[in-house]
């Protein structure tokens, strides 16, 4: 099992309704974030055009994240999903350092938090919050090992592409283009 | 000068020491923490409670998730509702913000005369209400219960209007018609016989192609007509967008016709010839259901793509390709009517253009079209009929705009001034759930006559601007803590959605419907109110229909059958259209005997001066208007409005990307606040551009106090729309300044 999310910039409004939903759904302090959009424009008026792209934690196969932690904290389980046990870290924020998406934040209450993939749901055989909320559907989430699941077969269809790829953590949220 | 009236700024009384007392409470809601990473979210919800969103008119049906400890963790959209399918939009997602607001309004307010300063005083229910009831009987008395104006937005409105119909008076508006959607309803009226209304019964699912003209879908989250845009986007529609302004849809469509703004007719008059000249034209549907076309065949004879081009500055070749993709995808198309049109005066005209268009390629009420709409039609609950007033809008409005189908708000606002000589004034207002100056831009209008009126009620969640003008504010509780009307919203399919409370209402706030009724008791009306809670009310009206609390309270929605069974037109069968000729009119007579074109012209429109930019405004999709700005949760998301600047623009003015401005406009006014700068190629050089809704200054909305500038202050040339009265706000020209006004002094203290 290696689960995965596709996010389709031709489809996405930039409306930050995944970003809302996820702070719902996970108590997300005011003032902080697991996922975020990012608006990057290029050309000139009226040449112009811009990509839009909802971007959270990579739950990179090669994390650097979890490589440096010094207590364990940071871990993968099943399907891939990179995790943070809250009373084993220290808040040392030697994983913000080290993860290249600045995914990670320090929780007011003393340990780093990020996007879990909604373990807790995709667990009960829920999507994702952010999945499940967007207005535009242009998310998708599943398991790559799965053939026949919704992400496999719009990655055997579109073009995609995924963020800094030469920092070598081989992340597994990918952008249609 | 000493005002009768004095704007009182409510945090003297306190109210704002206990929102900083219970600030704690914002984060999350004071959930204790779990080490378990698997139960990431904390606090499981118990309770489900059905409800439908009040974020935004769209109403989408939803479900409260409630904990043991009675808060409501979240909300989620109904997956039965078309009108969010499962799906909230952002705002709506966020709603849960406005009960937990601290800054809510808490308890009744009177004004009040204390050492010679007027002040708002703490009052309890009983006192508030037998005070507005007192003056109100007082006023009509003396004036009729005509005299008793409403000004409503939301579902509180409803409640109210009732309370005014059975006391006598019908002379209530919104601001919806005549400072947004007016001049599309007068323009489709006109040509089709027949306003859009809302929601849009714009069929974005199905068609082949779009045509936005400055409507920007995506920015504005009207739910389902995001999903159905972003489900065209999937299907590959051919969508076109015109918009001074790279938006977000313009980056999604086929065309972007980045237009000279304030030239949009010409670009209309354009496509007509186009579509005429080359015969394109949907010729089976104009040969049954139109008239006209000969009139306008001539009318736009000289109207060429290459005339257009040194109006609009759209090359021609696009101009013909755009009108050729229409008809090539015609009926199923749409150009849409947008939603917010008040621009530039002559908008009704525009909109009627936008009418035609649609006629000539007949997708009014074609698959991939506009389709007709179908609601479920709930009976009102019995009560006597309302007495029948002397006078109502129409009166108010004295013939002045012969072509408005709904009430007028600015001529509310002119009857209410005394010195205007009014045969029907107006000497009290009722608001409920709209910011008036932030909503109307004619804040010195608003001025006189609040200086005029022997009452001013204001019914709200929060202490917006307009509370400060009221003798009587009203803390009304929150969509999520009350009882409403069950939504009947038309649409594809009929539907009727349910309002429970989540929670009981925080503080002393009540629901509107409470506080109609308990007004109406006091007006002797008791037989307008026979009941003790609204669900009665509810429950009687499902029953009519077949249904039961029960059923509605576990579903929170159903969808019911349509009676006609297509919601499209049968291309074989004849339509009466409900104009003067029965058909589709692309001349219209009626305009003509009244002295307007009967088909649109273009007219120029002023052009900025040097230094100077064109003033446009937007939305931004986790906000509604003004009503959100304080939304803890939303404010999260966005805090702040900015001003979008060209690069050219930006280093002619030394402006810097992040940093703050003033704008001051034509009229040498300068915005309350400054407004941070944005940097960026998608907007045109001779333009800004800035979402609505921002720079409060009520230091009471304690998040969105001086945060950004308010577009509506600096909109001070309001050219009204002839036909309807629309007020036309896209003409007015802001140039950059370091210092702010005086108001800069005052917003600092
Ligand atoms: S909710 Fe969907 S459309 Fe909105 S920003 Fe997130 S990914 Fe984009
Ligand atoms: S998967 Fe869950 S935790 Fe991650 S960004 Fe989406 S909603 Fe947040
Ligand atoms: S569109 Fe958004 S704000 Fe409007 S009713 Fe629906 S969820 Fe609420």
């Amino acid at each position: 099992m290696r689960y995965a999310m596709a996010i389709d910039t031709l489809k996405c409004v930039g409306c930050s309704d995944c970003v809302i939903a996820c702070q719902m759904e996970n108590n997300v302090p005011i003032g902080f974030c697991r996922d975020w959009v990012v608006e990057s424009v290029h050309g000139s008026y009226p040449e112009v055009g811009l990509e839009l792209r909802s971007e959270r934690c990579n739950h990179c196969e090669n994390a650097p994240c979890v490589r440096c932690c010094p207590t364990g904290a940071s871990h993968i389980v099943e399907g891939g999903i990179v995790l943070v046990t809250q009373n084993k870290c220290i808040g040392c924020g030697a994983c913000i350092q080290a993860c290249p998406y600045d995914a990670r934040y320090s929780h007011p209450e003393g340990y780093v938090d990020k996007c879990t993939f909604c373990n807790h749901r995709v667990t009960e055989g829920l999507n994702p919050a952010c999945v499940s909320v967007c207005p535009t559907k242009c998310m998708y989430f599943g398991d790559l090992d799965d053939a026949n699941s919704d992400i496999s077969n719009i990655l055997a269809t579109r073009k995609y592409k995924a963020l800094a790829p030469e920092a070598g953590t081989n992340p597994q949220i990918f952008y249609l283009v | 000068m000493k005002t009768r009236r004095e704007f009182i700024k409510i945090s003297a009384l306190g109210i704002g020491a206990a929102a900083i007392a219970s600030q704690s409470n914002r984060w999350g809601f004071g959930l204790p923490l779990y080490a378990d990473e698997n139960k990431s979210n904390k606090s499981k919800a118990t309770k489900l409670t059905p409800t439908y969103c009040e974020v935004c008119f769209w109403k989408c049906a939803a479900w409260a998730h409630i904990n043991d400890n009675g808060k409501i963790l979240k909300l989620t959209g109904n997956a039965n509702d078309p009108q969010c399918n499962g799906r909230l939009c952002p705002r709506g997602t966020g709603g849960v913000g406005m009960v937990y607001d601290d800054d809510r309004l808490k308890t009744p307010l009177i004004r009040v005369v204390e050492n010679g300063k007027q002040t708002y005083r703490e009052a309890s229910w009983p006192e508030a209400l037998d005070y507005i009831a007192e003056k109100m009987k007082e006023i009509a008395a003396k004036n009729g219960p005509e005299s008793i104006a409403l000004f409503n937005h939301g579902s509180a409105g409803g409640h109210f209007t009732h309370l005014l119909k059975s006391f006598g008076s019908s002379t209530i508006t919104a601001p919806s018609f005549a400072q947004c959607r007016g001049p599309r309803e007068t323009g489709f009226e006109t040509t089709f016989g027949a306003q859009v209304g809302s929601p849009e019964p714009t069929d974005i699912r199905d068609t082949r192609c779009l045509v936005l003209i400055g409507s920007h879908i995506g920015e504005n989250m009207h739910n389902a007509q995001v999903q159905e845009f972003s489900d065209a986007v999937d299907k590959g529609a051919t969508i076109i967008t015109v918009d001074p302004r790279l938006s977000i849809a313009a980056n999604k469509s086929k065309y972007w016709l980045p237009i000279k703004p304030a030239t949009d007719i010409a670009l209309l008059l354009s496509w007509i010839h186009v579509l005429i000249d080359e015969e394109i034209y949907n010729k089976e549907y104009v040969a049954k259901h139109t008239m006209g076309l000969d009139q306008l065949k001539v009318h736009v004879s000289t109207f060429t793509p290459e005339w257009a081009y040194g109006i609009t500055n759209i090359k021609p070749s696009v101009i013909r390709q755009t009108a050729r993709e229409m008809a090539d995808a015609a009926p199923s198309v749409l150009i849409h009517p947008g939603r917010h049109v008040t621009w530039y005066g002559d908008d009704a005209q525009r909109s009627r253009a936008i009418a035609i268009l649609n006629g000539l390629l007949g997708s009014w009420g074609a698959r991939g079209g506009f389709f007709m709409k179908a609601s479920a039609g709930i009976p009102d609950f019995p009560h006597p009929e309302y007495p029948k007033p002397k006078w109502s809008w129409p009166e108010v409005l004295n013939g002045k705009y012969p072509f408005a189908s709904m009430s007028v708000s600015n001529t509310f606002i002119e009857a209410s001034i005394s010195s205007n000589d009014n045969k029907y004034p107006i000497k009290a207002w009722f608001v409920a759930g709209t910011n008036l100056p932030v909503a109307i831009p004619m804040m010195s209008q608003m001025q006189k006559a609040l200086q005029d009126l022997e009452l001013v009620v204001v019914v709200d969640t929060m202490p917006t601007e307009v509370t400060g003008f009221a003798d009587v504010v009203l803390p009304e509780c929150t969509y999520l803590e009350r009882h409403d009307d069950l939504r009947d919203v038309p649409h594809r399919v009929p539907t009727i959605a349910l309002r429970e409370p989540a929670i009981e209402p925080m503080w002393e706030s009540k629901p509107a419907w409470w506080i109609a009724k308990q007004i109406g008791e006091r007006l002797g009306l008791h037989d307008y109110f026979k009941y003790e809670d609204f669900e009665e009310v509810i429950s009687w009206q499902l029953q009519q229909k077949g249904l039961t609390l029960a059923e509605l309270k576990s579903k929170g929605i159903v969808v019911l059958p349509r009676h006609n069974e297509s919601p499209y037109l049968d291309p074989k069968e004849d339509y009466h259209f409900n104009t003067p000729s029965g058909k589709v009119e692309f001349y219209s007579s009626a305009l003509a005997s009244a002295g307007f074109d009967p088909i649109p012209v273009y007219t120029p429109h002023p052009e900025p001066e040097d230094g100077f930019y064109r003033l446009i405004y937007g939305r931004a999709p986790m906000h509604t208007f003004s009503r959100t700005a304080n939304n803890p949760n939303l404010t999260d998301l966005m805090d702040e409005n900015s001003v979008w600047v060209h690069p050219k623009v930006a280093s002619l003015w030394g402006l810097e990307e992040g940093k703050y401005t003033y704008l001051r406009n034509q009229d040498g006014i300068t915005s309350n606040f400054p407004i941070k700068v944005r940097v960026t190629e998608r907007i045109r050089w001779d333009s800004v551009y800035m979402v609505h809704g921002f720079g409060h200054n009520q230091k009471e909305l304690s998040r969105a106090f001086g945060k950004g500038a308010n577009d509506t202050q600096l909109i001070t040339n309001v050219m009204i729309d002839p036909m309807m009265g629309g007020t036309g706000m896209r003409g007015n020209f802001v140039t950059f300044t370091a210092t702010g006004a005086t108001e800069e002094k005052e917003a600092a203290l």
